[in-house]
Order: C-alpha cells, then sequence, then structure tokens
C-alpha cells in the first residue's frame, strides 16, 4: 500500500515528463533527447537561483520553467529549426549531442555528486496517514503535477489554441494557409515542452540531490512511457505515467529485482499486441 | 572487389599491422573492437535505413556471454569468443523479430527498450556481477598453444577478427543480397512490389549486425578482460551512432575512420574530463546540422571516389 | 591517365586522412602519455618512482578520498624531501568514476606506458578489486587504502597487494558487534549492489548469526542511488529492530536523511551506519547524525600526533579535516617509500611489498603497526559515537570514542583469512 504511493510520487515525475515529450513529438515529430537534461537544467536553475540570488523555492517554481522554457525556444530556433526537412531521425540524434553537451557542462562545473537543496520550511514534516509516514513534500509533488497535467490537457483539448495545435499536428500546411503562424506555434509548443520538464526538475530538487546525472536515466524510463502510451497522445502519456509508476511500486513489493525491467517489457509486450501504443492512434 | 577498394584496403590493413609500434596496443585493440562494431551498426543504418538505438546490448550481452565462459566455464578464448558471438546473434534473432515491425523513430524506440531491458538484467542477474562485471577473465591460449597473453599474438588475434568481420560486411554490402537491402532503404513500398519479402532481408540483416557487434563484444571482454555495464548502457549505443555517423553512414570505410578518431579523443583528452563528452555533444550536433555525409562521405564526394 | 591520377589522389588522401587521425597518437602531447608498446618499458621505474593516486574526483566518495588522497600522499613524499637516494618521486592522479572498466583501463596503462610503481587508495571495492589483479600481472604495488572488502586480503589475495586502512571484517566487528551486544538482534540490510556492500552485508550477518541473532531481509540498491524510500519502506515493514546500512559516501547521507523524512527512527527503528566516513558527518550535520556509532581507524582528534598532523593536512584542504582513508594514504606512502628507500629502487613490486611485510609501521596517523603475509595492515580500530549539537566545542569535533579495539583483534586473523598465500605456506 505505501508502495503503492510511492508508486504515485514516481508516476508524477514519469507524467510530467512524457507529457512534455508527447506534446513535442505531436507537433514537430522531434524525440526530444534532451529532454532528461532539460530536467535536470530545471533543477539546477532552482539550486542556482537560491545559491547566488537568494531566490527561494516558491519564486524558483515559476523562474525556472520560464528560463529553461526560453532556452528551449532558443534551442529550437536556432538548431531545431534547420532539420525539419530532412528525416527525424537526424533531430533526435541533434537532441541526443544537445544532452550530451548540457550534461558535460554542468558535471565540469558542478562534479557529479550533487548538490543538496533543502525543502521548503511549509512543506517540511509529515502526514501520519495510518499504514505509513507521509512526508508533507512528496504529498505536494503528487498535486502539482496532477494540476500541471490537468492544465496541459485542458489547454490542448479544450481551447481554440489547442485545436490550432492538433490542427497543426495533422496538416500544418493547410493550417498555415488558414493564417496560422504554425513556425512560431512550434516554437512555443517546444518552450511549453521543456517548461515541463523544468517544473519536474524543481520539483524533484528537495527529493533527491540536485546532480547533473539526474536526468540521464530517467528519460529512457520515459522513452518508454511514452511508447506504451502512443507516441503523442497527450491523454495516453498522461496515465500511462501514473499507471507505470504504480506498477513499478508494486514490483517492488512482489518481486523487487524486476521494478526497473518490467516498464521495459510492458512495453515489448504493447507493442507486439497494439503498435501504436495504448491510447495512440494508428499510422 | 574493384582495384581501388583493394588498395585502400591493402593501405589500411598495411597501417594496421604498422600501428602498434607506433601505438599503445591496448587502445588499438579496443578501437579495432568498436570499429568492427560501428561497421556492424552501419550495415543497418547505412544499408538498410534502420537506425538501431540499442546496438549496446548485443555487445555487451556478448562481452557477458564470452567473459562467462572464458572464466567459469574455462573454455579456450576463440570458443568463448564463438559463444558471445552466438548469444548475441540469438538475442539479435529475437529482438529484431519483434522491432523490425516499426520503422523511423518508432524503431530506434523500440530497439532502445530492448537495450534497456538487457542492461537491467545485467545489473541484476548474479552470473554478471552487478556494478562489479565479470573481472578477470583469463585470456587464455588460443587453439590449445597460442599465449595471448603476449601483447603480439592478442593484437593478431583482434586484427584477425577485425579483418574477418570487415570483409564479411564489405561481401554482404556487395552482395545481391546487400542491393536488395539497399532498395529497402530507398524505398521499400516498391521493393515490395518487387517481390522480396523486406521483413525477411530486415531480419537477416538485422541479425548479421547483431552477431558481428557480439563478435566485437566478445573480443573486447577479452583484450580487457573485463565486462562491464558500461557495455550495455544506452551511453554506448549512443557512442556507435556517433562513430558511424562521424565517419560517414553507408561508407564502408567510415566507421572505422569514426571509431578511431572517436577513442583518440577520449583516450588522449581523458585529462580534460568532462570536456570529452561536451566534444562528443558537439560533433554530434555538427554532424548532424552541417555534416551529414560524414568525413568518407565528404572525402569521398570532394574526390569523387567510392570510399 | 585521368583514372591514375585519381588513383593517386585518393591514395594520398586516405593516408593523410589516416594521419591526421593518427598524428596525436604518434607524437605526445603535454599530459598524454608517451607511446610505447606494451611491456617494452618494464625499467622505467630505474629514473624515477612514480606513485599514481587512483581516486574519485567527482562522484560519491570525492569527499572522503579526491583530491584529499593526493594531497596526503604529496604530503608523505614532501617528507622525505621528495626523493628516495636519488630517485626524484613524483605523485600522478586520475579519476577512476568507481566503473572498474575506467580504473582498469588507467591501471593498465600507467603501468605500461607512465611508469607508476605504485597505485594508492582506490575507494570503491570493484575498481580496487580490478586493479589489484592488474597489479599482480605486472608486478607492482597496489597500496588499497579507499576500499572496504576483506576479499583483497581473503579469496583475492595478491602478493603485490596491501589493505591499509580498514576492511568489512574491521567494520563488522566493530559497530557491527557493539550493536548486537546492546540488543540489536534482528536486522534489515540496504546494499549497495557492487562487491563493498556484498562483502559487508556478509561480515556483518556473520557477526550477527554468531551472537544469535537473526536477518530478516536485504534489499540491494544501485551504486549513487538518489531515492531510497522505497527500500526504506521495505526495511521499515520488516519490523527488523536495526536496519544496517552497507552502503558509503553519498548513498550512506542519502539513506540517512531520508530515513528522517519518513520517521523511520521516530517509530522506533534503529539505524546502523556500517561505513561512515567524518565527511559524511560533516555533510549530514550533528543534528541528523548524534547518537551514531561507528568504527573507525582513524579520527584527528585523538592525540597530539594526530592533532598535528591533520593541522597541516587541513590548512592545505580548505580546513577540512582528513578522513581516515586520507590519512591511510600519507601512512601508506610513507611506509612504501621506507621500503623503497631500503631496497634502492621500485623495479620488483613483490620485493617492495615482502620489504612492506617485513618492516614494522610507524607513523604520525596510525602509530605502530605490522603488516600480516596476507597482505592486511594491522592497526587499532577505534569505536566512536557521534556527538550531539550541544556536546560540540567546534567544527569537526564530532567524535566521542567509546571504546579501543586493540590491534590483534580489529582485523582478521590471517589464518581465517582463506588467503592462498597464507594457506600454501
Amino acid at each position: 500500500m505505501s508502495q503503492l504511493l510511492l508508486g504515485l510520487i514516481n508516476g508524477s515525475f514519469y507524467a510530467m515528463l512524457s507529457l512534455g515529450l508527447a506534446i513535442i513529438f505531436g507537433l514537430l515529430n522531434v524525440i526530444n533527447f534532451a529532454h532528461g537534461a532539460l530536467y535536470m537544467m530545471g533543477a539546477f536553475v532552482a539550486w542556482m537561483l537560491l545559491q547566488y540570488c537568494k531566490v527561494g523555492y516558491w519564486p524558483s517554481l515559476i523562474i525556472a520553467p520560464a528560463a529553461v522554457g526560453l532556452f528551449g525556444v532558443a534551442l529550437e530556433r536556432a538548431l531545431l529549426k534547420r532539420l525539419y526537412k530532412v528525416d527525424p531521425l537526424y533531430n533526435l540524434l541533434c537532441t541526443f549531442g544537445l544532452a550530451l553537451i548540457i550534461q558535460g557542462l554542468f558535471q565540469m562545473q558542478y562534479g557529479s555528486s550533487g548538490m543538496p537543496y533543502q525543502i521548503p520550511d511549509a512543506l517540511q514534516g509529515s502526514y501520519d496517514v495510518g499504514f505509513m509516514v507521509l512526508p508533507k513534500y512528496r504529498a505536494w509533488v503528487i498535486g502539482v503535477s496532477l494540476v500541471a497535467c490537468f492544465a496541459t490537457w485542458y489547454v490542448t483539448e479544450r481551447t481554440r489554441l489547442g485545436s490550432y495545435l492538433r490542427a497543426g499536428t495533422e496538416n500544418p500546411t493547410l493550417v498555415q494557409a488558414f493564417g496560422v503562424n504554425v513556425p512560431r506555434m512550434i516554437t512555443l509548443t517546444y518552450g511549453l515542452g521543456v517548461g515541463l520538464a523544468a517544473l519536474a526538475g524543481v520539483l524533484a530538487a528537495p527529493m533527491t540531490n540536485v546532480n547533473p546525472t539526474m536526468g540521464e536515466d530517467l528519460i529512457i524510463v520515459v522513452f518508454a512511457v511514452v511508447v506504451i502510451g502512443g507516441m503523442g497522445s497527450i491523454m495516453g502519456s498522461i496515465v500511462t505515467g501514473f499507471a507505470l509508476g504504480v506498477i513499478e511500486g508494486l514490483t517492488k513489493v512482489f518481486y523487487p529485482e524486476a521494478s526497473k525491467t518490467v516498464i521495459f517489457v510492458l512495453m515489448a509486450l504493447v507493442l507486439l499486441v497494439k503498435p501504436q501504443g495504448l491510447f495512440g492512434r494508428t499510422q | 572487389m574493384p582495384r581501388f577498394h583493394v588498395v585502400t584496403f591493402g593501405i589500411m590493413l598495411g597501417l594496421l599491422i604498422a600501428a602498434p609500434f607506433v601505438v599503445y596496443p591496448v587502445f588499438l585493440m579496443n578501437a579495432l573492437c568498436f570499429a568492427l562494431f560501428a561497421c556492424a551498426f552501419n550495415l543497418l543504418i547505412g544499408y538498410v535505413g534502420l537506425l538501431s538505438f540499442g546496438h549496446a546490448m548485443f555487445l555487451g550481452a556478448a562481452g557477458y556471454a564470452a567473459a562467462h565462459a572464458a572464466k567459469v566455464w574455462g573454455v579456450s578464448p576463440e570458443l568463448a569468443v564463438l559463444f558471445g558471438t552466438a548469444v548475441a546473434g540469438a538475442l539479435g534473432f529475437v529482438v529484431g523479430w519483434l522491432a523490425i515491425r516499426r520503422q523511423g523513430i518508432y524503431f530506434a524506440m523500440i530497439t532502445l527498450g530492448f537495450a534497456q531491458m538487457i542492461y537491467f538484467f545485467c545489473l541484476r542477474a548474479k552470473f554478471t556481477g552487478g556494478e562489479d562485471g565479470i573481472q578477470a577473465v583469463p585470456r587464455g591460449h588460443l587453439v590449445g598453444f597460442i599465449d595471448l597473453d603476449n601483447p603480439a599474438a592478442m593484437y593478431g588475434f583482434v586484427l584477425a577478427i577485425f579483418v574477418l568481420g570487415f570483409l564479411l560486411i564489405y561481401r554482404t554490402v556487395h552482395s545481391p543480397f546487400g542491393h536488395v537491402l539497399q532498395a529497402i532503404r530507398e524505398n521499400e513500398p516498391r521493393a515490395t512490389s518487387l517481390g522480396y519479402k523486406t521483413d525477411h532481408y530486415k531480419l537477416i540483416a538485422f541479425m548479421l549486425s547483431a552477431t558481428l557487434a557480439g563478435l566485437a563484444g566478445g573480443t573486447k571482454a577479452l583484450v580487457n578482460q573485463l565486462t562491464s555495464l558500461t557495455d550495455v548502457r544506452w551511453q554506448t549505443s549512443g557512442e556507435v551512432v556517433l562513430m558511424t555517423l562521424m565517419g560517414g553512414l553507408g561508407r564502408v570505410t567510415g566507421p572505422v575512420v569514426g571509431a578511431f578518431i572517436v577513442l583518440a579523443l577520449e583516450h588522449y583528452l581523458a585529462p580534460l574530463g568532462e570536456w570529452v563528452t561536451v566534444i562528443k555533444g558537439a560533433i554530434f550536433v555538427v554532424c548532424v546540422l552541417a555534416f551529414r555525409k560524414g568525413i568518407m562521405g565528404t572525402l569521398g564526394g570532394a574526390l569523387k571516389l567510392p570510399l | 591517365m585521368q583514372v591514375a591520377v585519381r588513383h593517386s589522389l585518393a591514395v594520398a588522401a586516405i593516408l593523410a586522412a589516416t594521419a591526421c587521425e593518427k598524428k596525436p597518437e604518434a607524437t605526445p602531447e603535454k599530459g598524454a602519455p608517451a607511446a610505447q608498446p606494451e611491456g617494452t618499458k618494464a625499467a622505467a621505474g630505474g629514473k624515477k618512482i612514480k606513485i599514481g593516486i587512483l581516486t574519485d574526483m567527482s562522484g560519491l566518495y570525492a569527499d572522503l578520498a579526491g583530491k584529499g588522497s593526493v594531497l596526503a600522499a604529496q604530503m608523505a613524499v614532501d617528507e622525505v624531501g621528495g626523493k628516495v637516494g636519488d630517485l626524484p618521486v613524483e605523485v600522478v592522479s586520475a579519476d577512476h568514476q568507481n566503473k572498474p572498466d575506467i580504473g582498469s583501463n588507467i591501471a593498465r596503462q600507467w603501468y605500461d606506458v607512465d611508469g607508476v610503481d605504485v597505485i594508492v587508495d582506490t575507494p570503491t571495492s570493484s575498481v580496487a578489486l580490478a586493479v589489484s589483479d592488474i597489479t599482480k600481472t605486472k608486478n607492482k604495488v597496489f597500496l588499497a587504502s579507499g576500499p572496504a572488502t576483506s576479499d583483497l586480503t581473503g579469496k583475492a589475495c595478491s602478493p603485490n597487494t596491501i589493505h591499509w586502512t580498514y576492511d568489512t571484517w574491521a567494520l563488522a566487528n566493530g559497530t557491527g558487534k557493539q550493536i548486537v551486544g546492546s540488543g540489536g538482534d534482528t536486522w534489515f540490510f540496504l546494499t549497495a549492489d557492487y562487491a563493498f556492500g556484498h562483502a559487508l552485508e556478509r561480515d556483518v550477518t556473520k557477526v550477527v548469526t554468531d551472537a544469535g541473532g537473526k536477518v530478516l531481509g536485504t534489499v540491494n540498491h544501485p551504486l549513487n542511488a538518489t531515492d531510497f524510500s522505497s527500500f526504506l519502506l521495505q526495511a521499515q515493514s520488516s519490523k527488523a529492530k536495526v536496519i544496517g546500512l552497507a552502503n558509503a559516501g553519498g548513498d550512506t547521507i542519502n539513506s540517512i536523511k531520508q530515513a528522517a523524512e519518513f520517521g523511520i527512527v521516530k517509530k522506533g527503528q534503529r539505524l546502523a551506519g556500517l561505513l561512515v566516513f567524518i565527511s559524511d558527518i560533516h555533510a549530514l550535520g550533528l543534528a541528523t547524525a548524534q547518537g551514531l556509532e561507528l568504527t573507525s581507524a582513524f579520527y584527528w582528534d585523538k592525540d597530539d600526533q594526530t592533532r598535528a598532523w591533520s593541522k597541516k593536512f587541513g590548512e592545505k584542504n580548505g580546513g577540512r579535516m582528513p578522513t581516515m582513508v586520507q590519512a591511510g594514504v600519507y601512512s601508506a606512502v610513507r611506509h612504501y617509500l621506507k621500503a623503497v628507500a631500503e631496497l634502492k629502487g621500485a623495479t620488483d613490486g613483490k620485493a617492495v611489498v615482502d620489504k612492506m611485510k617485513a618492516t614494522p609501521t610507524d607513523d604520525a596517523v596510525f602509530g605502530k603497526g605490522t603488516i600480516d603475509p596476507n597482505g592486511r595492515k594491522r592497526h587499532p580500530m577505534y569505536l566512536y559515537a557521534v556527538k550531539a549539537p550541544e556536546e560540540s566545542k567546534g567544527p569537526w569535533d564530532y567524535y566521542k570514542l567509546v571504546r579501543e579495539i586493540p590491534a590483534d583483534q580489529a582485523f582478521r586473523a590471517a589464518a581465517a583469512s582463506e588467503c592462498p598465500l597464507v594457506t600454501a605456506k
């Protein structure tokens, strides 16, 4: 039971990261390999804000994602834009290179042992929920990520902007013809997706150390989440993210050795039975 | 073999035979293993157009298998390498059978997923030694009497394996089978409509690539007398993409050049620490943006030669 | 004609391409090793003594070893005037990143190409085992101050290796016994999943079961994990009285911190940090760490000698006091140089180690000691308890002595070590 709850916390990170990947993939057709590195950047920006500017946790929750989002916008404008005409695989490789650069730079500057980041005072302490002691901060993480996921879903599925986005995915030329500035929309989407990753990074900062390699392995799991959920599907990535966190938590109880493998086993199964993913459209 | 390729190949072989007198042999042997690994990878991406982002699983699985066979079962080195190669080939069959159903990015993701599965298996399984890896693997005696602890003999052994693997790839690429593969890369529906069972071709190419990657992995385990998790990590899969991309996709000699350059970077810039990662990343970005044909591709284009 | 030109052009181009690629290899640059074929440089030790500090420079053990270890070695070298006889002594260092493949590559290259005579430190057991193996093949010397696994002087012992500072057997014998003795008789282990964690768990388990206690379960976590919550909850639901942390450095720090977050100690379970360094206490702060019992070979504030040496060390290390690993590096290098001075050379690694074993040790940090035939350095160990914040008189005033474990009891008897070097005799 308590492992379930922990799974849900992990799941909220999976969900936020895979959500960002999904909207980027949906519109840009780009697998953003730099997502893990940008998640790490989010955490580091929060840490740097505290260290160098004495800006605390709460403002960082807004500033860090915005800063990283802007950085993402710059990346998209400067590099990714040039690659839309060639095979999408090149974009994958380009973001992979970017991930190496970002991670290498941070590692050079801050080493790889990680920097501590304190839990904000208001969220110190824990609730005793009977079957376990739930630290307040972890409860907060679940809450924030649910809100963030719901907000993103609402924007893409229920607003006019979202309908442009979805239409742009289907047929960019036609949408362009209707007078919508598709390139700008693409840039903003990339910024938004990256911002979500950074938000997840800030949320993770007090739970673990802020570490240059923190995104490195997480990103691969998140890829699996996206594949299972169906590439580009918003709802799919949210639901799968949380669900896989829980499944992983359950495996930890019954067969801890397999807890990391189970996601990839599921991925293989899903691909065999339903290659487009659980919530994906057929190609 | 056209005369030009014979000349190229002769020069390459000459350099490789002379190299250990100038360069640290252990480094060279590692570079040869990675060159073979990259050539095997290139067979897929360069000639079938499939980007596998999990090729390290074949390198690592074969490494673990060969190391285990040599250390625990005490078999001779050539059998250990063969066993490793066979394991990689079998793994290649299973993964390939599942993965070739999809193309492009999906294919890359699926191979990556399988590679992670293998990674966690190697992390958790008892015989792989977790974070320790399999250490102190004996090099043993080749066919019973050639002592591979002698650096010259070991180098000869590795060079022979590399040359065999390289020639096999060369032969495959320039055979009718290879031409069908390239037809699939250019236009799969057309190849299908011409009556080729493209899935069969893709699966065979995938298995061949996996097997040769395994050959490289098994040999590498003996060279370093160690197999560790680094060999199965996804970063290694990324590295082989970098080697191939930098050398030139779909050029026979490209991956060899790429592998040597990347390893030389890592080896000689190691005192710079994390700069190596940054430089590798920058090379990736530059290659992708401006230099998609790679070194040998660009060079070949400039000289109008099939390098 | 044209074809011929094209051909020669091509050949030239390939030559140029490969030459370019080879160039950095053929001409050694600054910091890059001179390229030499394997084995031809066996006599490299003749002109100079090279001490290689192979350590963790940037990872989770960087604080307890890392640059401090290099400094400690340099201090030992400076004390003998930078040379032994007329052989100058040089200290080089490298980062093994806690990965056996990287560590063994560096070790191999140091011995083959760079003429390193002795490798010191290596605070990761898996790397240490690999280095010990290579050292034996190349007949050099390995002075293991950093690693913990008692296998280095057990199953995997080598005539070229001396295990210097501490080991898992000594930790189990110190901390483990103490906790079982005070009523902690059911255990659950959180084990770092590599050579060290497993060795520590094994040695403590033996102590626990010998004393009539029981081990209820174990969970392995990867090296350098960040999230321990699920492991800790498993430990909690096992209802064991003691949660044994068979990990080190950053992993121990994180598990203790997160245990506090989930209220593990409040709910009545005891945490046993089986390998805790003073740098860990410094990072945790006394408020979190108070009351923790730990075994150490060295504490800077033990006596006048250690205080004097540590003060010198601290001045060069930004005020940070030495850990037992760093002190061990100093002690090991001192003794090594003594042996080399007597032998007037360092070329034959086994001879140097035999000389070191034959000579009793005496230095400012560990006092008097001996070296067992299996390569186990023997000195007293100390059981300390971490002070409460109000007991501490200043920075780095962290430990109070519980009791001293005399040298003959602190480490495993050579006869019981399963080391082939001993059983063969």
